[in-house]
């Protein structure tokens, strides 16, 4: 009895520890992190991201000489404050960058699913489009679409979209390929299954992991095809914060040695995308019940 | 008696190539019966047209394959004759099937319970809950042990065995007439073979299930059938009671292949008899009867007439000309 007591006892502990191990602390911290940032961005940004004045022009970091802490990261070309456009811009990217992966990643499985298990001519004309798609340059396309709609969020985020889904629509298609060779698929329709159930309770289950694993991987492009278009003037219009466009504009600093302009928005992205990444990771293991275990 | 439950009259059907150039006839004008609780053995070699005759009944031919002729007689209704719509309901329903590869048969993200409740809600519109514990006791019946905790289980924590018993128990869900086992235990090993195939017999007398076996397994065949078909390059070139397909082969194929089964009894020591030649070429099989270059009792006509399908004895026909009176 009072052996098993202590067992018992001793391994409470270990098991919170293990039950602590088993979520993606980091990469949930940083994300939870920048939502939080980019909610509260009106109560924490200590200036108007927009307004800067051109007396306080690329004023260094607050540690650095000549820094100040009013301006704790530095001040841009036009005088504005770093710190709250970064705060700012977190609104921009996450808002962006999340809506633009699902969006694609919803339209180009969609379409992956339908033309892989379809096949045939639904399978052909989707495969095209997507050939097509994928043969256009992708930024000359973004800036082409995004100079006709013009600069706003809302348009980006189509454009992005638009531009991106195709890369979705390859892998799935193949996965489902794959797939619906599988015995289970075919014992669905040997049960009589419309095309329709297997393709949502047998095929859409099994290739979410591929799909989870390209978002994650498509955050980056994304964020980083925000940037760019941002920088060339049909991304998010200019006086709003963006990392990208931050980053963009800030390259022009650089060999002056005003590091501050593409470091700190640089590691904001690269913070964003790492913790997209290590969420990805853990999610494909945490919906294969195969991995689950271990 | 009354109708059988299955009968396949002059089934024919026919692979075609992209430009129709090349013809493979894969299941050539072949006629069977099957009635009601009762067990038909279809046994050939590999590329014999087994599997295409089982796809044919459930009308899942590949895009390349077509019924050219024939009907199916499925309880009085033809099924060549029912609409896509009509067929699905009557698969999984009516007619249900096992496939070779229990490994692969399941969906490796579903629950046990999940996958043997999906037929009965999609078949029987059964609600939730009532799904579940019909599939409880489904497991049960398939002699799973602690079945409320394997229904919450994934197919990865099975082993080989249970899957394919799993797999039975899906097939068997919403009671169907028929059971087409397409080789449901070549990748079993032998003891939980055995335990299959008792494990199907207990289900087929339950559950009053009439069996089509399809197996190259003549032991299997033995245990479990109450008629046999052998089949050879499309055609059914033997069919009866198996008695007399075992006892008084009619076919000289039929004969070569009970003779290269290995016996216990047997002391030779010798080398086992194998059929001299290779399986016909489907796509190009030999003129007449295509066993012919094989054959050890050819004579001259063989070469150039196929032969017709003729009465031995009661309900046991052979394609051979020997037996033409």
């Amino acid at each position: 009895m009072n052996a098993s007591t202590a067992v018992v006892v001793a391994e409470l502990p270990r098991r919170a520890t293990r039950r602590l191990a088993s979520y993606p602390v980091v990469p949930l911290a940083i994300i939870a992190c920048m939502v939080f940032i980019a909610i509260a961005a009106d109560v924490l940004a200590p200036h108007n991201p927009e307004v800067g004045s051109l007396a306080m022009r690329f004023r260094p970091p607050a540690w650095q000489a000549g820094g100040s802490a009013t301006h704790l990261l530095g001040t841009d070309h036009l005088g504005r404050d770093v710190l709250s456009r970064l705060l700012f811009g977190a609104r921009v990217s996450l808002v962006v960058g999340f809506t633009a992966v699902v969006v694609a990643g919803i339209l180009g499985i969609a379409l992956g699913i339908t033309a892989g298990y379809l096949g045939g001519w639904v399978d052909e004309v989707i495969m095209r489009l997507t050939d097509t798609w994928l043969a256009l340059p992708a930024l000359t396309f973004a800036i082409f679409l995004a100079a006709v709609m013009g600069p706003s969020e809302m348009n980006i985020i189509i454009v992005l979209a638009c531009v991106y889904w195709t890369r979705y629509a390859r892998v799935i298609r193949g996965e489902v390929l794959s797939l619906k060779e599988r015995e289970f698929v075919r014992l669905a329709i040997i049960a009589g299954c419309s095309r329709l159930t297997i393709m949502r309770r047998h095929i859409l289950p099994n290739v979410l992991n591929s799909a989870i694993v390209l978002a994650t991987l498509m955050l980056g492009v994304v964020v980083v095809t925000e940037a760019a278009l941002s920088f060339l003037g049909v991304g998010v219009p200019p006086p709003k914060p963006a990392w990208g466009l931050m980053l963009a504009d800030g390259k022009r600093g650089l060999m002056a040695g005003y590091w501050w302009l593409t470091v700190l928005p640089g590691l904001c992205i690269m913070l964003l995308v790492l913790a997209a990444n290590l969420l990805g990771d853990w999610l494909r293991v945490k919906l294969d019940p195969q991995l689950r275990q271990l | 008696m009354g109708e059988p439950l299955l009968e396949l009259r002059g089934l024919s059907t026919h692979y075609e190539s992209a430009r129709g150039t090349r013809v493979t006839r894969a299941v050539d004008d072949i006629s069977l019966s099957l009635e009601r609780g009762k067990t038909l053995g279809i046994v050939g070699e590999s590329g014999s047209g087994k599997s295409t005759l089982a796809l044919s009944i459930m009308r899942l031919l590949p895009p390349a394959a077509r019924i050219v002729g024939g009907e199916i007689r499925f309880e009085g209704e033809d099924l060549l004759k029912k609409s896509p719509r009509e067929m699905r309901e009557i698969r999984g329903k009516r007619i249900a099937m096992i496939l070779q590869d229990p490994m692969a048969s399941l969906n490796p993200l579903f629950t046990i319970g999940d996958q043997i409740a999906e037929s009965l809600r999609v078949h029987e519109g059964a609600s939730r809950a009532t799904a579940w514990t019909r599939a409880k006791g489904l497991l049960e019946a398939v002699r799973i042990s602690a079945p409320a905790t394997r229904m919450n289980e994934f197919p990865h924590q099975m082993s080989g065995g249970m899957r394919q018993r799993i797999v039975g128990a899906i097939a068997v869900a919403c009671e169907p007439r028929l059971l087409i086992a397409d080789e449901p235990t070549t990748s079993l090993d032998l003891t939980i073979q055995a335990q299959y195939l008792s494990l199907l017999r207990d289900l087929q007398k339950a559950h009053d299930l009439a069996m089509i076996f399809i197996t190259h397994n003549l032991g299997i065949v033995a245990k479990m059938c109450d008629a046999v078909a052998v089949m050879y390059a499309g055609r059914v070139v033997e069919a009866g009671p198996i008695r007399d397909i075992f006892n008084k082969p009619a076919h000289p194929y039929t004969r070569a292949l009970l003779d290269s089964v290995p016996r216990l009894t047997d002391d030779t020591h010798g080398r086992l008899p194998a059929i001299d030649g290779q399986p016909p070429d489907p796509s190009a099989p030999p003129t007449g009867c295509a066993f012919h270059p094989r054959c050890p009792q050819m004579v001259d006509r063989c070469k150039t007439q196929a032969p017709p399908a003729t009465t031995v004895s009661a309900s046991h026909t052979a394609r051979c000309w020997l037996h033409v009176p």
